[in-house]
């Protein structure tokens, strides 16, 4: 796939279709050769300046970029022997959720998570990522799985928020969710959540409460979308990134005020610009958590769950 | 404007007829639904329901405490509470004046009034949202005035009915606000877990979080007739899928219909209601508390 870039990312392009050009050029030129390295380091060095000081709002745009890594993209990267299960039994199966069981160093984990889609007919297939109740009942009946066979619960956190639609509501929508709050609240397993692009809204938190909260360095939560909230409060879709601001969307912000335990670093120029660092950064901290919480009595783990909760606000 | 309106500038400024709101007794009064002309202490004495249509009028929670619970028996929980600016969040307006003007306007600290009393001498715990106060919705404070009403409704051994109005989340605390949805989820999983029973009552209108959190999760829902309840507002879906949605979208009637509720239960009958479901959910139980 072509590299796609983002406003503020164009000064990155520009060079590196500089060292494409000179790459072609040195071929019957050697002399050009050095050239080129100067041009990588410069190239290296502008994308840690830029990604250094990004703003909140385009962090928003990180977080959405066409070619950041969704959920099947971590599974594969991170967990062996993949297996998808389907279905909430009741009425369907929504795939703008993925759920299923993997490997890490023949353990097994129980994976759910967001998946919005990469080109134009898979991401309509999986409603750019935007569940229904089924989706939120699927993962609800695989984490009463996880439960029962002791297997750790991944959850990955990317979606716009749970799809506004007519049968979403007919199908109960807000009893999916507000059902999934409950059960995650208390359920019997180690539950990691990682919040790896936009998280927004409760149909973000209807897979994401957990005994762990862990975001990347450019991703982003929040109650609604900037747009949403943009529209609630300033009556007009013009202040999403007054919104974003406001409403302290970025994992540096989170973080302080105690909604996260952790941020997880990105590659230099995004998460996006190397798939394989930023699913070793995830896995690092899948590995050293299981390990923390497993030691933990369960009892207690749920205790400590329940008071994470309860000292927010 | 009618012609009574412009007779007499107080009526019709606003649904408001709690008791908290500024229409002095003996004034005269229009049904939003139908128009009626309705008398303040008829109105009262019918609970606010209009007795030529039927319509619910809209009240606050304390007027809503007042008529469930047994005369003088109320106790309030956290009323001190208050709400600070946790993200220094700012619009058009400071999140901290916009707390200021809400407080000055309901006369309440925050958008959930909490405590106990009495239902037909059964004691009971008892939480109301104020929609007057931001769109009764759920910040930092909310959440936790709801937990502590959980709280003492398990040390006490008392069931728990929950008035629920509200548009949902609360912008303006944004993390803290989406999280009081899994917390206040959490602390009724609790209760149920201690065989108390939850109520959870829907008066109009409930979106959003508190829709997809402690409204839904009753052990009986009830709606008010003509309640909207849904998780996305009408002109959200209506902008997303482009179709004009029927009247009765998201209606009590609606919600019936689709298995979101036990029951719809008119405002003068919820007092029966309620506590004949308690005693029949206890009759068999060892710690019964009827
Ligand atoms: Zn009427």
């Amino acid at each position: 796939m072509k590299n796609f870039y983002l406003d503020f990312e164009k000064p990155i392009s520009d060079i590196v279709d500089k060292i494409e050009a000179l790459k072609i050029a040195s071929e019957d030129d050697p002399k050009l050769i050095p050239e080129i390295e100067k041009l990588k380091s410069k190239e290296k060095n502008l994308r840690k300046r830029i990604f250094s000081k990004l703003s909140i709002w385009q962090k928003v745009q990180i977080a959405r970029h066409p070619q950041r890594p969704h959920t099947k993209d971590y599974i594969d990267l991170i967990f062996s022997n993949f297996v998808e299960l389907h279905g909430d039994r009741q009425y369907a199966d929504d795939a703008a959720i993925i759920g299923g069981i993997g490997d890490i160093d023949n353990k097994s984990f129980m994976i759910i998570g967001h998946e919005k889609g990469r080109e134009t007919e898979e991401k309509v297939k999986r409603n750019f990522g935007m569940p229904h109740p089924e989706g939120y009942r699927k993962a609800k009946r695989l984490m009463l799985l996880a439960e029962r066979f002791s297997l750790p619960i991944i959850s990955f956190i990317d979606t716009a928020g749970a799809y506004p639609g007519i049968e979403g509501e007919e199908r109960g929508q807000s009893e999916a969710i507000a059902s999934n709050l409950a059960l995650m609240s208390k359920l019997k397993t180690q539950i990691l959540v990682f919040i790896t692009g936009e998280g927004g809204s409760g149909g973000a938190l209807g897979i994401g409460v957990g005994d762990h909260y862990s975001i990347l360095e450019h991703a982003t939560y929040s109650v609604a979308s900037p747009e949403a909230c943009s529209s609630i409060i300033w009556r007009t879709a013009e202040k999403a990134a007054s919104a974003a601001e406001a409403m302290k969307v970025s994992a540096q912000e989170l973080i302080k005020i105690g909604i996260v335990d952790e941020i997880i670093s990105e590659p230099n120029g995004g998460a996006h610009r190397n798939y394989s660092k930023t699913a070793r950064a995830i896995k690092s901290s899948i590995l050293e958590n299981i390990a923390k919480f497993k030691a933990i009595d369960m009892d207690k783990l749920l205790e400590m769950r329940y008071q994470k909760l309860l000292k927010i606000g | 404007m009618n012609w009574l309106t412009r007779l007499i500038p107080s009526i019709g400024k606003s649904k408001e007829t709690a008791s908290k709101s500024k229409i002095p007794d003996g004034v005269w009064n229009n049904c939003p639904s139908c128009e009626a002309i309705l008398y303040q202490p008829e109105l009262e004495k019918a609970m606010f329901v209009c007795p030529k249509c039927g319509y619910h009028l809209r009240i606050g929670a304390r007027k809503r405490i007042s008529i469930f619970i047994d005369k003088d028996t109320f106790k309030e929980f956290g009323e001190e509470y208050t709400t600070k600016n946790p993200l220094k969040f700012k619009d058009l307006k400071s999140y901290d004046q916009r707390i200021k003007e809400a407080v000055n306007s309901t006369g309440e600290n925050e958008a959930l009034v909490t405590g106990m009393g009495k239902l037909n001498d059964l004691q009971v715990v008892v939480a109301a949202f104020e929609f007057r106060f931001m769109g009764g919705s759920m910040g930092g404070i909310v959440g936790t005035k709801f937990v502590e009403a959980v709280d003492f409704a398990i040390k006490e051994n008392l069931p728990l009915i929950c008035f629920s109005t509200s548009g949902g989340a609360r912008m303006q605390e944004s993390m803290i606000s989406l999280m009081q949805m899994a917390k206040t989820s959490a602390a009724l999983e609790r209760l149920k877990k201690s065989s108390l029973p939850y109520f959870s009552v829907m008066i109009d209108p409930i979106f959003g979080g508190v829709s997809a959190s402690l409204a839904m999760l009753g052990d009986i829902n009830i709606a008010e007739p003509g309640a909207l309840v849904g998780f996305a507002g009408r002109r959200v879906i209506e902008d997303t899928v482009r179709v004009e949605l029927p009247d009765d979208f998201q209606k009590a009637e609606f919600l019936l219909e689709h298995g979101a509720i036990d029951m719809i239960v008119h405002r003068t009958e919820l007092r029966a209601t309620i506590s004949d479901l308690i005693s029949k959910l206890h009759k068999n139980q060892d710690n019964a508390v009827v």
